[in-house]
């Protein structure tokens, strides 16, 4: 049995329905992200598992007990806050310690599980301090440390890695992951960031407008988006505006107005004559001279702007029909930024099985 | 030449508004019966207020309903500041902050016309106290809730969901982070109750008399150094609750006072 089961769970604002028929359930153990844009309801299912808001309807279980009389202070269910929240007139070991002394623990045992819990997260020198002596990543480790010292049941991240910068942003990612993984408490992580979702969990929910678009682990999540929404979110992407004209078990071929034939990976249930998109990431389409592709999607253009980000550059190609489309180069010679120019005529091209066909 | 005149200007101004004061305490040690010429030092004054019996009886009545208003009028104007706050009520602050703003005569009038028309009330030291714990509660609720307001709110929901019951959340979080505000507002009720005088005389019916009003009977008849001796001290004990308060909590009085 899942550890943690949403069922058809809705919450209202009004007339709003902030999280609306939502359903998913999470596995022990499992890093689990919600993403989605701003104000698609995260925050909300969030606060609803934790206990702060009821559902309108639906029903909230973790090890299979619903827990709809359960008050958020009885839950085995504990909260990284986006802002930290940490107790600004507590130390940074009182601040991990109020959970203990909460659950009635011997002086000490809190001592002892406060320790451990400092050094889980590499602060042990820092336990006397104030949190406004702290820096944004070390107050980030207490709100973690002071959320896992009684080890709840599940952990609820709303965007904790928010507020801090690029780098220790990527730092945090990586020792999240790791203490995920030693302390085996199950996460249930929210983000906004793409990126961050695809390099941190195991699984991930995709939410729009209160509903899940699509739920899957990162690297299908990311090669085979359900809809439009869901592949325009998640990274860059070409679309292209399509109509189906042949469907077989093999490929799918498809007729881009004003563009030709493109083959395509089969989805099923797809049938000739629909009509939809051609979806395929930049890094996929190929982007070389003439003669240097051996492609079954081929087709030219010419090179109408281009974008340098160091390890990579796009380059954006106006093709025949007028179409724009991007493909993506790594830049393998050093002091080189850019191996084609504005002007140049180029061939784009790309395998038959990559990207594919989204009908809404 | 602006900052010239600037602080000219400011001169007047700070000068206007202490030199009576500073007059008043000098010549509470002044040597002579009248207010008039400067004899000499003496402390005489201050030996005659500690024999005068009547004196001493108003000084304890202020003192008694200073500190129980303000204790009482703490408890209820912490409580409705961080309702105010919680439950982001329209009307609430409204009913809690009229008394402040309130002419005093007003709430006076209309607080004996309470107490003798509606409530049947013998007036005396309970319908002064209750009317002292009415205005006080405003002072109390205002500065608890500008402490609250700067506040994230997550800091509470975090004690809840790490454990705490509603009660420990109040005791172990809430109230040490507002506590400034809670004891600069206990502090400002108490200098407002011992200060009034308006709103004591409206109220206080003829059995008692607290230090403002016993000041002011003794005026009616002439203004002896004694009532500067007395005055000083008043004076005295409200500078050091607001130099306490202000220290406490500094914006709470920056920002209501
Ligand atoms: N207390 C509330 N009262 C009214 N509307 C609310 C309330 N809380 C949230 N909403 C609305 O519900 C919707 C979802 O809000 P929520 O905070 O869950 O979004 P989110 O996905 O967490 O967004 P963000 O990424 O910006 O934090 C929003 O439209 C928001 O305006
Ligand atoms: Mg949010």
């Amino acid at each position: 049995m899942a550890l943690l089961q949403i069922e058809n769970v809705t919450r209202r604002y009004g007339a709003l329905a902030a999280v609306e028929d939502v359903s998913f359930s999470v596995e022990a153990g499992e890093f689990f992200t919600l993403l989605g844009p701003s104000g698609c309801g995260k925050t909300t299912l969030l606060r609803m598992i934790a206990g702060f808001e009821a559902p309108d309807a639906g029903r909230i279980l973790l090890d299979g007990i619903d827990l709809a009389g359960t008050p958020a202070e009885r839950r085995p269910v504990h909260t990284v806050f986006q802002s930290y929240a940490l107790f600004p007139h507590m130390t940074v070991a009182e601040n991990i310690a109020f959970r203990l002394k909460m659950a009635g623990k011997e002086p000490q045992t809190v001592k002892v599980g406060v320790k451990e819990a400092l050094a889980e997260v590499h602060l042990e020198d820092k336990a006397d301090c104030f949190p406004h002596e702290l820096s944004g990543g070390q107050k980030q480790r207490v709100a973690l440390a002071r959320g896992l010292v009684n080890r709840p049941r599940l952990l609820l991240l709303d965007e904790p890695l928010g507020a801090l910068d690029a780098k220790l942003r990527q730092e945090m990612q990586i020792e999240l992951i790791k203490l995920q993984k030693n302390v085996g408490v199950t996460f249930v992580f929210v983000t906004h960031a793409q990126q961050e979702a695809l390099a941190l969990s195991h699984r991930i929910a995709v939410m729009r407008e209160g509903h899940i678009e699509q739920m899957a682990e990162p690297a299908k999540l990311y090669s085979f988006p359900h809809n439009r929404f869901v592949a325009d979110f998640i990274g860059h992407i070409n679309l292209f505006e399509v109509i189906v004209k042949e469907a077989t078990t093999g490929h799918l071929r498809l007729t881009a107005s004003g563009l030709g034939e493109i083959i395509a990976p089969p989805p099923d249930g797809v049938k000739a004559g629909e009509s939809g998109w051609f979806a395929i990431r930049p890094e996929q389409v190929c982007i070389g001279q003439r003669h240097d592709v051996e492609l079954k999607n081929r087709f030219t253009g010419t090179v109408c702007d281009y974008l340098y980000i160091g390890d990579v550059t796009t380059y954006k190609v106006e093709l025949e029909n007028g179409t724009l489309i991007e493909a993506l180069m790594a830049n393998s010679e050093p002091g080189r930024a850019r191996f084609f120019e504005v002007g140049d005529e180029v061939t784009v091209a790309w395998r038959h099985d990559a990207g594919h066909f989204l009908d809404e | 030449m602006r900052n010239k005149w600037l602080w000219v200007a400011s001169v007047f101004v700070y000068a206007f508004l202490y030199l009576p004061l500073v007059i008043v305490i000098a010549y509470s040690f002044n040597d002579s019966r009248l207010n008039a010429e400067w004899v000499g030092f003496t402390l005489h004054w201050y030996q005659v207020l500690l024999n005068d019996e009547q004196m001493l009886r108003a000084a304890l009545n202020s003192l008694l309903i200073a500190c129980t208003a303000s204790g009482i009028a703490t408890v209820l104007g912490t409580m409705a500041g961080i309702a105010i706050h919680r439950y982001k009520l329209k009307l609430l602050p409204v009913l809690v902050i009229t008394p402040v703003a309130m002419p005093e005569i007003l709430l006076g009038v209309s607080l004996l016309l309470f107490f003798i028309q509606v409530l049947n009330l013998t007036l005396g030291m309970l319908s002064v106290l209750i009317a002292h714990i009415t205005f006080c509660i405003g002072f109390v609720a205002i500065i608890v809730r500008a402490r609250l307001a700067g506040m994230d709110e997550s800091i509470f929901e975090a004690a809840r969901d790490l454990g705490a019951t509603p009660w420990q959340t109040f005791r172990l979080v809430t109230l040490p982070l507002i506590l400034p505000g809670v004891i600069a507002g206990a502090l400002m009720a108490f200098t407002l109750s011992i200060d009034d005088f308006v709103i004591t005389f409206f109220t206080a019916g003829v059995g008692v008399a607290t230090l403002p009003l016993q000041i002011y009977s003794m005026i009616k008849i002439a203004v002896t150094p004694e009532v500067n001796a007395v005055s000083t001290l008043l004076m005295m004990l409200t500078l050091g609750m607001i130099v306490i308060a202000s220290r406490i909590s500094p914006e709470a009085i920056k920002g209501n006072a």
